[in-house]
C-alpha cells in the first residue's frame, strides 16, 4: 500500500515537472521573442511596453522553472534549465517560437496568447498545490494588464487604416493554425487536472474562442474558418526550425563560457 | 550596533531598513513601499521576508543586496533574505508618507484602492479606457491629464501628460 502511494507520488511529481517546463518554457520563449523588439520597435512607447511585457514573462519563467528544478531534485536551477537544454528538450508551444517578422504578428500573437494565458493563470490561482497557486496569484496581476494592452491594440490596428487592418488580418491567418496547441492535452495534463493542480487545457477552449471572437468583431477582423490545431508538437519537444536559431542566440554566452557570472 | 549577545528587536531593525532607498525611486524607502514584509529571528539568524513588486523587476536583486549591506553595517552578520510571493505585492501597501514624497518628486502616486486582479476589472478598464480615474498632475495639481502610454520608465509606472500645464509625468500605476 505504502509502495503504491510512493509510486503515485513520484509519477505526479514527474508529470508536474513536465507541466512546469511547458508553462515555463512558453513564458521564456515568448518573453525572448518580445524582447527582440527592444530598441527596434516602431515607436518609443511600444518599445518600452514590449520590454516591460518581456520582463514580466521572464520573471514568470524564473518562478516556474525554479519550481521545476526544485521538484526535479537534480540540482538544476532556472538558469541551468534555460541555458543548458537543446531545442528537443524544450516544451514550449510552437505559437510562441515563431519569428516576429511583422509588428502585426507580434501584437496578434500576444493577444491570442494573452486571452489563453489570463484564463489559465486565473484557473491556477485555485490550484491545490500552494506553490503553483502562489506564483499564479502573483502573475495574474501582470497577465491581466497584458491582455488589456494587447486587446486594445488589436482593436486599434484592426479597426485602423486599410494597411494596418490588412496586416492584422494576415497575421491572424498566419497564427490561427498554431493556436490549437494551447488546448491540446496528453497524460501530463490529465494527471494535473485529475489531481486538481491545473485546469484541463480543453476546458479553456470555449472561453478563449468567445473572448477572441468579441475582440475580433470589435476590431473588424474575421476569424479564419480553418482548423486551430494544425501545428502541434511543441509541448512534447517537436519544434519548428526557428527555435534552434533563437536558442543559439539566447544560450551563446553560457555555451561559450560555461558558468560565466557577473 | 549589535552589542554582546543581545539581539536587537525587530521593530528597531525595521527602523534601520527605513533608510534603505528603492534603487529606482530613491526618495522612498523599501519599507515605505511595503516590500519588506517581515523580519524575525530564528535563533541567532535574522530572516528578512522581501516581496517582489513585479515578477521581472530588475531592481529585486539590488534591493536584496542593499538590505543585506545595511544590516551588515549595523552589525548583523548572520542573516538570510527570503522571497515571499504571497500575498502578492499591491500598491495599496505604499504608505501615505511615501505617496507625498512621490508627488513632491514628480511622480503621481497610485490612486487608492484601485489595484485590480481579474478579467472583469481589466475589461472594465479597457472599455472605459481607464478614463474614470482622475490622475492629478504632480506639478500643477490639475485633474485634466491623459495617459500617453501604459508603460513608463520602469515596470511600475505609466506615462501621462497634463493637459493644463502640458507637463509630461510618470504615474505610479496601481497593481
Amino acid at each position: 500500500m505504502t509502495q503504491t502511494a510512493d509510486v503515485t507520488a513520484s509519477a505526479l511529481d514527474e508529470a508536474l515537472v513536465q507541466w512546469l517546463l511547458r508553462i515555463g518554457d512558453t513564458s521564456l520563449i515568448l518573453g525572448h521573442r518580445v524582447s527582440e523588439w527592444c530598441g527596434h520597435a516602431p515607436v518609443l512607447e511600444e518599445d518600452i511596453a514590449l520590454a516591460n511585457t518581456a520582463l514580466d514573462l521572464i520573471g514568470h519563467t524564473q518562478m516556474w522553472l525554479g519550481l521545476a528544478g526544485q521538484i526535479e531534485g537534480k540540482g538544476r536551477d532556472a538558469d541551468a534549465l534555460v541555458y543548458r537544454r537543446d531545442a528537443m528538450h524544450y516544451r514550449n508551444l510552437k505559437l510562441v517560437e515563431l519569428p516576429n517578422d511583422d509588428m502585426a504578428i507580434t501584437v496578434m500573437r500576444l493577444f491570442l496568447f494573452d486571452v489563453f494565458h489570463q484564463a489559465l493563470i486565473e484557473g491556477l490561482t485555485q490550484s491545490k498545490d500552494p506553490r503553483i497557486a502562489e506564483i499564479a496569484a502573483k502573475a495574474l496581476k501582470e497577465v491581466t494588464y497584458h491582455l488589456e494592452r494587447s486587446s486594445d491594440l488589436v482593436v486599434r490596428l484592426g479597426d485602423g487604416t486599410q494597411q494596418s487592418h490588412d496586416r492584422m488580418q494576415a497575421a491572424l491567418e498566419h497564427l490561427w493554425p498554431y493556436c490549437g496547441e494551447m488546448f491540446w492535452s496528453d497524460a501530463v495534463d490529465e494527471t494535473l487536472a485529475d489531481a486538481g493542480l491545473a485546469p484541463h487545457p480543453d476546458r479553456l477552449r470555449e472561453g478563449w474562442l468567445a473572448t477572441v471572437q468579441d475582440i475580433l468583431t470589435e476590431a473588424t477582423l474575421k476569424a479564419p474558418e480553418g482548423r486551430l490545431d494544425v501545428h502541434l508538437g511543441g509541448k512534447v519537444g517537436r519544434h519548428t526550425e526557428h527555435l534552434g536559431f533563437l536558442l543559439a542566440e539566447m544560450q551563446f554566452l553560457q555555451r561559450a563560457y560555461p558558468d560565466a557570472d557577473w | 550596533m549589535q552589542t554582546g549577545n543581545v539581539l536587537p528587536d525587530t521593530a528597531r531593525i525595521m527602523g534601520w531598513l527605513d533608510d534603505v532607498p528603492d534603487p529606482e525611486i530613491p526618495v522612498v524607502s523599501v519599507t515605505e513601499l511595503g516590500i519588506v514584509r517581515e523580519v524575525w529571528w530564528e535563533d541567532a539568524t535574522l530572516v528578512v521576508a522581501v516581496t517582489p513588486t513585479y515578477s521581472g523587476c530588475p531592481a529585486t536583486a539590488v534591493i536584496a543586496l542593499q538590505i543585506e549591506t545595511k544590516l551588515r553595517d549595523m552589525g548583523i552578520s548572520d542573516l538570510r533574505i527570503e522571497t515571499r510571493l504571497s500575498p502578492p505585492w499591491t500598491t495599496d501597501w505604499i504608505t501615505q508618507g511615501a505617496r507625498d514624497k512621490l508627488r513632491d518628486y514628480g511622480i503621481a502616486p497610485p490612486v487608492d484602492g484601485t489595484a485590480s486582479g481579474g478579467l472583469a476589472a481589466a475589461r472594465a478598464a479597457r472599455m472605459g479606457g481607464g478614463g474614470n480615474l482622475v490622475i492629478e498632475c504632480p506639478r500643477c495639481g490639475s485633474g485634466d491629464t491623459r495617459r500617453v502610454s501604459q508603460f513608463g520608465s520602469t515596470p511600475c509606472k505609466a506615462a501621462y501628460q497634463c493637459q493644463a500645464c502640458l507637463e509630461p509625468f510618470d504615474y505610479f500605476k496601481c497593481l
